[in-house]
């Protein structure tokens, strides 16, 4: 197997006469975090709906950890490993943070069934392991959702990314919401799943934490890939002409655009 | 440990805010009611409410009071577990006490003697073949009922996505009905003596206390109470994490369905009979029961411990007026005012949680 976690090849979605993205040819290498930065309205969030299975691809190809795939929806996604966290969090809020991590899978003591007995120490103990994976801070585990502030719950939801050594690991956007020392925690968690080795797609409109975090960005603009840049390569006023449209990589040059 | 190893990250962390348990709160809502009868018996009448005040029994409490409070919350209690689960899942059941008329019309045709004084049953519904059955036919017959006509509630509320409301609505008119038609309106009566058995007494207590642990149990230490909790809290998260949502409504339509069949079965054998309009306005007092239980409206919220709470509270109250010498009528009324300042009290923590506290 190469080391190449996941590929599209012209990937395209059209919306009836609204091509939202056209041919997108991607590569991510295992290992690699790669930002994805345009415009609204770029094709970034759409490229994702596409690789997630949310939506189904007009055309194209998706590889992913060696094999083409064809996800029903983001379930399956999840099955074969993609772990996304989308701008608005799929967290039950009256239920603790063991149960979010374990939604869905939960350990089990006694099988039967549909009622199953719940191994809750189990399922607590691996809890606390993922948090001191990913370095997220949670003052009581023990706590509902509700209670907690809106950096916790994203911290929540990246965690249950780490619990479940998924290959690949998207954002979507996970700091749009949150004040300046939640934003830093989350980066936090970020640099450690960098430390760790986990490919990670990282959709944002920071420039400055775009630099901070990833090796790589990619720049979309009106549904086309414009650039492929090296962060140290690179510097924001570059990516700033290629979002606006300044600048269009030579190999992105589209005949006739 | 879970605090040393994790800091307060800079966000603040207070063990005062930690949530009191909403139990408490309905169990001292409980205990204030108590004492307000009690206080009141006093001043009115010079009697207590709770304690035993004649010479001639020997208690300390007055066991006949406190026996006939449990005994008479216990067969809507029985209802009201189901209606719980339905409930947390953000759903809603009306056709309970439907469910209860026709079931049991149906299984009281399967519990009937052959001779009543040396003559022929006068109610007669079947012929001599459904004479004299052994109690486990009307119980299988009776759970049967309850069984299709919850999952009648869950197909069609998991696979028509129409709201709950509309499908349990359709559920009681229709159950109603069936009711009605399966003896022409005709009460059915004189059950064989094993049937005759399971409502004696305090009996249908006893079902209730078993019930009620075991659905706590349940609905706190299986896979499907989590996920019934997890639908009821955000029903996108929970498919999202795997749960197969519309399976598990199903599932917890059918339970409720079979709880109020057996709410059917214990009162048709405790009355010694059924009617078509049995269990009329069942499924209200069980939802009462439920929401001052604590149990939210919205979804994701509540125990049955609350349940039993709250169900206790409601014939708290029924006993209190009529210890008071209270019309029945203030009963009805005072009734639907506590069913409504609970859910004014359910919302207000709601926002009150939105907020942020």
């Amino acid at each position: 197997m190469s080391d190449i976690i996941l590929e599209t090849r012209d990937l395209t979605k059209h919306y009836g006469g609204v091509h939202a993205l056209e041919g997108a040819d991607f590569i991510l290498r295992k290992g690699e975090h790669v930002a994805i930065m345009g415009d609204n309205g770029a094709g970034k969030s759409t490229f994702v709906r596409q690789i997630t299975g949310v939506e189904q691809r007009t055309r194209g190809e998706i590889i992913f950890d060696g094999r083409p795939v064809d996800f029903d929806g983001p379930l399956d996604a999840r099955e074969a490993g993609m772990e996304t966290v989308f701008q608005t969090l799929a967290l039950a809020d009256h239920l603790d943070v063991s149960d979010n991590l374990f939604l869905g899978r939960e350990k089990i003591r006694f099988r039967l069934g549909p009622f199953s007995i719940l191994d809750y120490k189990a399922m607590h103990e691996a809890t606390l392991a993922a948090l001191e994976k990913t370095g997220v801070k949670i003052p009581n585990i023990h706590n509902t959702i509700e209670r907690m502030s809106g950096g916790q719950r994203q911290c929540v939801a990246i965690a249950r990314t780490a619990t479940f050594h998924s290959k690949l690991t998207i954002m979507d956007e996970p700091t749009a919401a949150l004040g300046v020392q939640e934003t830093a925690q989350v980066e936090n968690i970020i640099r450690t799943l960098k430390g760790q080795g986990e490919p990670l797609i990282l959709i944002s409109h920071n420039m400055r934490q775009v630099f901070d975090l990833v090796d790589r960005i990619v720049v979309f603009r009106r549904g086309r890939i414009v650039a492929d840049l090296n962060r140290d390569e690179t510097d924001g006023q570059d990516v700033v002409a290629y979002i606006t449209g300044a600048k269009t990589q030579p190999q992105f040059e589209v005949a006739g655009a | 440990m879970a605090e040393s190893t994790h800091g307060t990250g800079g966000l603040k962390y207070d063990p005062k805010k930690k949530a009191r348990p909403p139990e408490l709160n309905v169990f001292i809502a409980l205990v204030l009611l108590v004492v307000t009868f009690e206080v009141l018996g006093w001043l009115l009448y010079r009697d207590s409410f709770l304690f035993n005040t004649r010479d001639n029994v020997d208690s300390f409490f007055n066991w006949a009071r406190i026996n006939i409070i449990i005994l008479q919350v216990a067969i809507v209690g029985i209802i009201a577990l189901g209606v719980t689960q339905v409930i947390i899942s953000g759903g809603i059941d009306l056709s309970s006490g439907s469910i209860v008329g026709a079931t049991a019309m149906i299984s009281m045709s399967f519990a009937q003697t052959a001779l009543v004084n040396g003559n022929p049953n006068p109610k007669a519904i079947f012929g001599d073949w459904a004479m004299d059955l052994p109690v486990i036919a009307p119980v299988v017959v009776g759970l049967a009922c309850g069984l299709i006509a919850g999952a009648v509630n869950g197909l069609l509320i998991a696979y028509t996505r129409i709201p709950p409301f509309i499908a349990t609505l359709g559920m009681m008119v229709s159950a109603r009905g069936l009711a009605k038609w399966w003896s022409n309106g005709n009460p059915i009566s004189f059950p064989t003596d094993s049937f005759a058995a399971i409502g004696k007494g305090m009996n249908p207590v006893l079902i209730f206390v078993v019930l009620a642990i075991l659905f706590h149990l349940i609905l706190r230490y299986t896979v499907y109470g989590k996920h019934t909790y997890a639908i009821g809290s955000n029903e996108d998260a929970a498919r999202m994490s795997g749960i197969n949502v519309a399976r598990h409504k199903v599932l917890i339509y059918t339970i409720a369905g079979m709880l109020a069949a057996v709410a059917a079965i214990v009162l048709s054998s405790k009355n010694l009979t059924a009617q078509a309009g049995m269990g009329v306005m069942y499924e209200l007092d069980a939802i009462a029961m439920t929401v001052i239980g604590g149990v939210s409206l919205s979804g994701g919220r509540g125990s049955v411990i609350g349940t039993v709470i709250g169900a206790l509270i409601f014939g708290v109250i029924i006993s209190g007026f009529t210890f008071l010498k209270l019309d029945a009528y203030y009963q009805e009324m005072v009734k639907g005012a506590i069913i409504v300042g609970a859910v004014v009290l359910d919302q207000w923590r709601q926002r009150r949680a939105a907020l942020g506290r």
